[in-house]
Order: structure tokens, then sequence, then C-alpha cells
């Protein structure tokens, strides 16, 4: 026997956990509340996710860690560890080959399967809460579907940008009742979070909230009908693998200030880099 | 003391505890879906899937309400020792136990707040028969419709036209667990409804 309850948690608490997880998926996009533990990392780190991915980890799963798309931050290999010392699980890189996906910000490119479980580091996990501070009130707007006012707020973007500049945590309608906030995922990732195969949990720790989507849940992001919804991206293809349909990040390549795009999701560019496609500076050293 | 009190419970609470769970969640997550659970080895009537459910999410912060013949000598004291839930009525509890008969009238179950329609109650129904077959299910976490072996229809449309209240059930017939969250729409047979396996991991 190890010296740590199996994945960190004592029993208690991921029975409380697990409890809010069937909550929370038979009613989708609702918060359900939960008395959220301290972990040995900081909030920041994502300690509802890794609450989230405690109380559903089984020794057979095989458990992948991403921050913003890559496999190799200190987060995400610090989480990565923690869940290979205390529940003995096997980890890996490969989005395919994992059974728990634990992320920060992204969804992985590679659709996900049903036999595929994303699990979601929420920092805030209330959509109204810019609008309204006080919990009792937005409370009150989720239960009477009070919804007018995000609307306004999304309309006024378009009055003063022309288009709605919301880019990251795009506010969402679940199955035609909740309005949820899908945590700081980029706007282009919003068409995956509906229909997907995967089941999809959100833990926010230090708000201690948890929700989440059953597989093939309808889900539409806010929008207006002379506005409507986009998915945008940067509009080149990655420098390395030269995918036309990925989401980039722009980085620094060389100190004259020389800048390229590449993936977010490294192991989607390394696996399409390995089957032999080649961006523009595919043959430079990126790191 | 009973000798069964003492037995049958999780030999390895940690790792069959989580391996139940995920059976469960799956369970919840993709209504008319049927899968196996173990671990528990419950006393009569109670089934082993019902009784590795207690186990896994019950303890004493959860109120369990044995209806009927589950309400007996036997599983109170293995229920006490293994959990430590406490018992209550129909009204104040967050499980209860028993088959769909005994377990009815729905009414009295608390099915949440319209602030926190997660305080509701969940309902382990011991069934006979569980199969993926029978009435048409829809809603979340159904590509387009799957079907399950209900006790009744019309109490499950009920339950569904009080969402985002209303009760979670989760259904058991020997090893075997499937679930019917308050989002899934019911409705009879009609004829195109494909059969699942029963004995999906
Ligand atoms: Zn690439």
């Amino acid at each position: 026997m190890t010296q740590y309850n199996f994945a960190y948690l004592d029993e208690q608490t991921k029975r409380m956990i697990r409890r809010a997880i069937l909550k929370g998926l038979a009613i989708p996009g609702y918060q359900v509340p939960f008395a959220s533990r301290e972990m040995p990392m900081p909030y920041g780190w994502g300690t509802g996710g890794v609450q989230v991915s405690a109380a559903i980890l089984t020794p057979e799963d095989r458990f992948k860690v991403i921050d913003q798309g890559a496999d190799d931050t200190t987060n995400a290999v610090s989480i990565r560890t923690f869940f290979e010392r205390t529940a003995g699980v096997a980890t890996t890189t490969a989005t395919s080959d994992a059974s728990v996906i634990q992320t920060r910000h992204r969804i992985p490119e590679e659709p996900l399967t049903e036999k595929q479980i994303l699990v979601y580091q929420v920092p805030i996990p209330e959509p109204l809460r810019f609008l309204e501070p006080r919990e009792s009130e937005t409370r009150k707007m989720h239960a009477l579907e009070e919804y007018g006012l995000m609307h306004v707020k999304l309309y006024e973007d378009i009055s003063r940008h022309g288009h709605i500049a919301t880019s990251y945590a795009y506010p969402v309608t679940v199955e035609g009742r909740f309005v949820m906030d899908p945590s700081p995922i980029p706007k282009f990732d919003n068409p995956k979070l509906g229909d997907m195969a995967a089941i999809q949990l959100f833990g926010a720790g230090r708000e201690q909230r948890i929700y989440a989507l059953p597989p093939y849940t309808k889900v539409v992001s806010l929008d207006f009908d002379d506005h409507p919804f986009e998915a945008s991206k940067a509009d080149h293809p990655c420098g390395l693998c030269g995918a036309e349909e990925s989401y980039l990040d722009e980085v620094i390549i060389d100190d004259a200030g020389g800048r390229m795009f590449v993936c977010s999701d490294t192991d989607y560019c390394e696996r399409r880099q390995a089957a032999g496609h080649v961006g523009k500076l595919g043959g430079k050293d990126a790191a | 003391m009973q000798a069964e009190t003492l037995s049958g419970g999780f030999a390895d609470p940690a790792i069959q505890s989580a391996q139940a769970f995920r059976g469960v969640m799956e369970a919840m997550a993709r209504p008319g879906t049927v899968r196996s659970i173990s671990g528990a080895t419950p006393p009569a009537p109670l089934s082993g899937a019902a009784g590795t459910v207690l186990l896994t999410l019950c303890d004493p912060d959860t109120p369990v309400y044995l209806a009927g013949e589950a309400d007996c000598d036997a599983v109170r004291g293995w229920l006490a020792f293994h959990t430590g839930a406490p018992l209550a009525g129909p009204s104040h509890c967050m499980f209860a136990v028993g088959t769909w008969d005994q377990l009815n009238p729905l009414s009295v179950y608390k099915i949440g707040t319209p602030e926190y329609p997660d305080r509701s109650a969940t309902l382990i129904v011991e069934c006979t028969e569980l199969t993926g077959s029978g009435a048409c299910l829809k809603g979340p976490g159904i590509k387009t419709s799957s079907a399950l072996s209900v006790p009744e229809v019309q109490a499950f449309q009920h339950n569904t036209a009080l969402f985002p209240l209303g009760l979670d059930f989760i259904l058991t017939c020997g090893n075997t667990v499937a679930a019917l969250p308050r989002s899934t729409r019911v409705s009879e047979a009609d004829g195109a409804t494909e059969v699942s396996s029963c004995t999906l991991p």
C-alpha cells in the first residue's frame, strides 16, 4: 500500500464529488455546489479539475493532461505526475490513447470518442458573474432563465467593435436551458462542445462548482440573427505541420522578433509532422 | 449483530468504489445503456448492483430511505455498518432503494429547488429485468435514441416535465445498472428501437 489515499482524496470527499458529478450530468449546464478541498497545489493550477479527476480515475485509466494544448508545461507535467503517484494510472500525451484527459483552456483537435472523458479546469464557472457579483442573484437569474443581460452585454460588443469581441470563455446555452461558461477555451473550440461523443466534466476549485455535459448534448453559442456566432482562428496554416484547420498560437522564434503560427495542440501537430506533413517553417527548430 | 452485517462490503473500497462509480457515471451520462457493476454482496432483498451503488455513493451525509421489503433488519444493519448513512423517510432522503411499487408514490420525494435543482432525491429502482429494449429514450447523453426496459412510461414523463427540477433514477437488476436522469424524454416504444447488450463493461 502507498502512503496516500487512492487518487489523494479521502473516500468521503470522493463520494461527495461523485454525487455532485451525477447531479451535474442529470442537469446539463447547471453548476452543482461542492465542498472543495485543499489540494497540494495552488488554486491557479486547476484544483477543481484535479478533484474531478481524482473522483473519476480508476487504476485502468490512461491519463493525459494538457495546458493550453501542450502536454509539457510545468502545470501539465505536475498534474500528470501527481496522479501517476497517487492513483497509479498510466499516462500518455497521445490524445487517442487517453481514457481521461484533463485540460486547461483547450479541446483537443482530434475528435474524442465514447470511451473518453474530458475534464476541464475552470477558474470562473459563473457566466453571469461579471454582470452580477452576488451568488444569490445569479442563482435566481438561472432559476428564472433571466439571460437578457447576457445578450445585452454581447450586443454592446457589437456596437462598440462591430463584432462580438469575446474570444475566450464564450457563453453557451445547454439544451435550450442553462447558460454555461465553457471555461476559457478559445471560441474556436465552442462548436466541439455540442454533440461530443465523450463525457465533459467541469471543475472549479476556488469557486466550488462542478458541472457537466453528457455526450451528444445540444450546446449553442450565444449569438444574434444579424451577427451569427463565428469560430475564429488566426488566418494562417501551422508553420510546423501545415495544418489549415487547427487552432494556432503565435510564437516568437528568434531574437529579431520573428514570429510564426503553430498548432496549440502539440500532440496533434507532432502527429501530423510524424506523418510527413510539413509547414513552411517545418525544417527550422522552433523551440 | 448478524454475520452478514459485517460481510458483503468492498474488499478494496478505494479501488472498487472508483470502478463502480465509473459504471454508474457512464450509465447516468448515457441513458439506456446497461452496465455491470460489482463489489458488494448485500443481504436480501437487495441486488448486488443496488448494494454496490449504496456503498459507492452513501455515507453519513446522505439520508437513505429503505422502501418496502428493503426495510428489514438485515439491510438496516448492513447499510449502517458499511456506510454509516442515516435512515430517513421518503420526503427527507437523498437516496431511496426499493422496487418500483414500493418506492411509489413519487410525489413525496425532494425534487430540488429552482435555485438548487441538484438538491433532489436519487431513487435506486430494483427491477426484475433490465435490458436495452422497451421504452424509447431521447435527450442529453443519447445520440439519436436509445431504449430501456422501464417500469412504466408516464411517471418518467411527469418527472421530465419538472426539469430542471426532478428525480434521478438508477435502475438495478442483479449485477447490472442503468440510469434515467430527469433530462431523459421517455416515450412508448415505436417499434424501431434497438436492443443493446446487458453486459457492456
Ligand atoms: Zn501544426
